[in-house]
């Protein structure tokens, strides 16, 4: 009798007269960040195959802060970016954009659509198209099927490209394909299809990875200049680049967080030092690289 | 505005040879029509009916390689079962013709298609009601193929299955129609199919007239269809096909629903293949479970690889020029067809990877290069912007 009790109160539940059935609701794209914070991941777990990696993680990004993820092969940075733009699905845990977007109900694209953009390891841009097309494509405009067949490039469209093609410093080989640009110049314009998306929140893999000594140095000068507008979250091993451009610096260690402050903090933190430097108790050093 | 309209035309060039292409392909086949007709039977140029006939069925593979190649060569995506949505589309305008038999048929029954009555069926199933009127079972053309490339697509392009598992099954999909229609049971006329056919909306099938109408309209429809894709494939939802073959990841987290295209982009390719059986069936006259054999599929991607893939000249070229071949080549040496084949599959992809249209690109390119080099359109941008 209860069980039949509970469905006819759920049926109820469902047509009641002002009940908004969650396909019919209009979808609702604004990311609230009214306490300052843009990113809260909460007790994040996930194992392959019974290797945790991701353990019990905890993080808090504030909104237009810039801030780097370190810690060593395996600790679980990569595989972070990838539960918080929906390729992986984690064991448990909570992933809230702003206040109110939960990450972990919606899909790669509805992610990418909130504002999230994300960088590859490996520079991966459409090779054999031109640049200009590429940064097209990344445009942030509407991207289901109908409205991309019927779309035109509108004139302000044009100068957001321009403004992006000079800002990567590309503009001389805007007609070029992509396929043909150096490894660096593919790295920039994976940045600048991030920047036509005009996200709010950039997860960037390795971006100096590949890259001459000038080139890091203006990507450390463009990763400073977006945020404050934007929030940037690196993930890098290139410790003289962090050093260059963190705030705030978070460690990862086997699926958790294992310190987090500024550059110097961390650098005179003992359990990092433990950790990266491998001065164990008993002072041998297992040599384990950062 | 000039900037404006440069963007346009720098961003968008694959279109250049598109109206030359359309302009001759309609030529010839008005050429084609008008000697059948006007020219007598001794002079030179004069073209046969049955000639006529064996060119529209050419045309309809052609377009049949349009279907493959958007599908293939824009999207990456191997479809070894477009010989299914083929044969619905032809099994669709068979029905029509079939029903216009009416009392002509062997057993003079009205009512009832002689395969039907050679099983013994006393009344029409289902499915053959209404395919009596043109207009429904050339909805039936579009729909049915539409359809089962819509279930199929949506199921495997949802569950993310690509590259060689896909390709199995769809040729698992078009074997299993294939048995599927051999079977009496199914009401399709089983292994002998529909055949026997007499008119097509009050015209005789069988007089030149017919024919070359029917030819004409199969070159103008390809012709149609031709720029149509060519449209939608350098729109921006074209940009973002060509993104999905290269680096599907990469388009989801830029915010497109890679399936939706791809399943609505197979859906098109479906509807086209289905259009070409239905102008196929009433110029060959038969179509039988044959059509949804695996090695029928396996040959239209043959025609793209030789004509060259990403590009719809190139299949439709490629289609053409196979066929042509194949006419010729089972005249002389019917067994050796099918080797040939292989063999022409296996050089092309090693020695032609762009198929025929690469070969024709490389030869123009080395061409201009002898030729001072034109300044990059980019310069001449910022020259632009610089005077204003």
């Amino acid at each position: 009798m209860k069980a039949i009790d509970n469905a006819v109160g759920s049926l109820r539940e469902t047509f009641r007269p002002d009940q908004v059935w969650p396909f019919l609701a209009p979808e609702n794209n604004k990311v609230n960040v009214d306490k300052n914070i843009i990113l809260y991941v909460e007790g994040l777990n996930l194992s392959f195959d019974g290797f945790k990696a991701l353990n019990n993680l905890n993080l808090y990004v504030n909104d237009g802060e810039l801030r780097c993820l370190i810690g060593a092969n395996g600790a679980g940075k990569t595989t972070l970016m990838d539960v918080i733009t929906g390729k992986t699905q984690c064991d448990a845990g909570t992933v809230y954009f702003g206040q109110t977007q939960n990450l972990l109900s919606k899909d790669e694209a509805q992610i990418a659509q909130l504002g999230i953009g994300r960088k590859f390891q490996k520079p991966t841009v459409f090779e054999e198209q031109t640049v200009f097309d590429n940064l097209e494509l990344s445009l942030k405009t509407d991207k289901r099927v109908l409205p991309t067949l019927f779309s035109r490039l509108t004139p302000t469209q044009i100068d957001r490209i321009d403004e992006v093609l000079k800002i990567i410093g590309l503009a001389q080989q805007r007609f070029m394909l992509a396929g043909a640009l150096s490894h660096g110049q593919k790295q920039w314009l994976e940045i600048g299809m991030l920047l036509a998306s005009d996200p709010r929140l950039l997860l960037i893999d390795e971006p100096v990875a590949g890259m001459t000594p000038q080139e890091t140095e203006r990507t450390a000068e463009l990763l400073t200049s977006l945020a404050g507008e934007r929030t940037v979250i690196v993930v890098e091993h290139d410790m003289e680049f962090v050093r260059s451009i963190a705030r705030t610096v978070t460690v990862l260690h086997q699926g958790s967080v294992l310190a987090e402050g500024t550059m110097d903090q961390i650098q005179n933190n003992k359990d990092v030092i433990e950790v990266y430097l491998g001065e164990s108790e008993d002072g041998t050093a297992t040599g384990e690289e950062v | 505005m000039s900037r404006l309209s440069q963007y346009f035309s720098a961003g968008r060039t694959s279109g250049k040879h598109t109206m030359p292409f359309v302009v001759i392909l309609l030529a010839l086949t008005a050429f084609a029509c008008l000697s059948n007709l006007l020219l007598p039977a001794d002079s030179v140029f004069h073209v046969s009916t049955y000639s006529i006939t064996l060119l529209g069925k050419y045309l309809c593979y052609a377009m049949l390689a349009l279907a493959v190649d958007i599908i293939w060569g824009y999207c990456g995506i191997l479809s070894l079962g477009h010989g299914a949505f083929f044969a619905l589309g032809g099994y669709a305008m068979g029905m029509y013709l079939m029903r216009q038999i009416g009392d002509r048929g062997v057993y003079g029954n009205p009512n009832l298609p002689d395969f039907m009555i050679f099983l013994g069926w006393k009344q029409l199933p289902w499915f053959w009601h209404g395919m009596d009127h043109f207009w429904l079972a050339m909805i039936m053309v579009v729909l049915v193929p539409g359809l089962l490339a819509f279930v199929f697509g949506w199921l495997a392009f949802r569950s993310r299955v690509t590259g060689v598992y896909l390709s199995i099954m769809t040729q698992a999909l078009t074997y299993a129609l294939m048995l599927a229609f051999f079977r009496n049971e199914m009401g399709f006329g089983g292994n002998n199919g529909l055949t026997d056919f007499k008119d097509i909306l009050g015209f005789d099938l069988q007089s030149d007239h017919t024919r070359v109408a029917l030819f004409a309209i199969t070159g103008v429809i390809l012709a149609l269809l031709f720029v149509i894709c060519q449209k939608i494939l350098s729109s921006r939802f074209g940009k973002v096909i060509l993104a999905i073959r290269d680096a599907e990841a990469r388009s989801r987290f830029i915010g497109y629903r890679t399936d939706h295209y791809k399943v609505w982009l197979f859906v098109f390719s479906a509807v086209i293949a289905g259009i070409a059986g239905a102008l196929y069936v009433p110029q060959v006259g038969i179509i039988n479970p044959g059509e949804f054999s695996p090695i029928n599929s396996i040959e239209m991607v043959i025609w793209v690889a030789v004509g060259g893939r990403g590009t719809l000249i190139g299949a439709i070229i490629g289609a053409l020029l196979v066929n042509y071949a194949k006419t010729r080549f089972t005249a002389i040496m019917p067994d050796a067809w099918l080797f040939a084949l292989g063999a022409m599959f296996v050089l092309v992809t090693l020695y032609l990877p762009k198929g025929l249209v690469g070969v024709y690109a490389q030869l123009m390119s080395k061409h201009s290069s002898k030729t001072p080099p034109t300044p990059p359109a980019n310069t001449t941008a910022s020259v632009k912007e610089s005077n204003a």
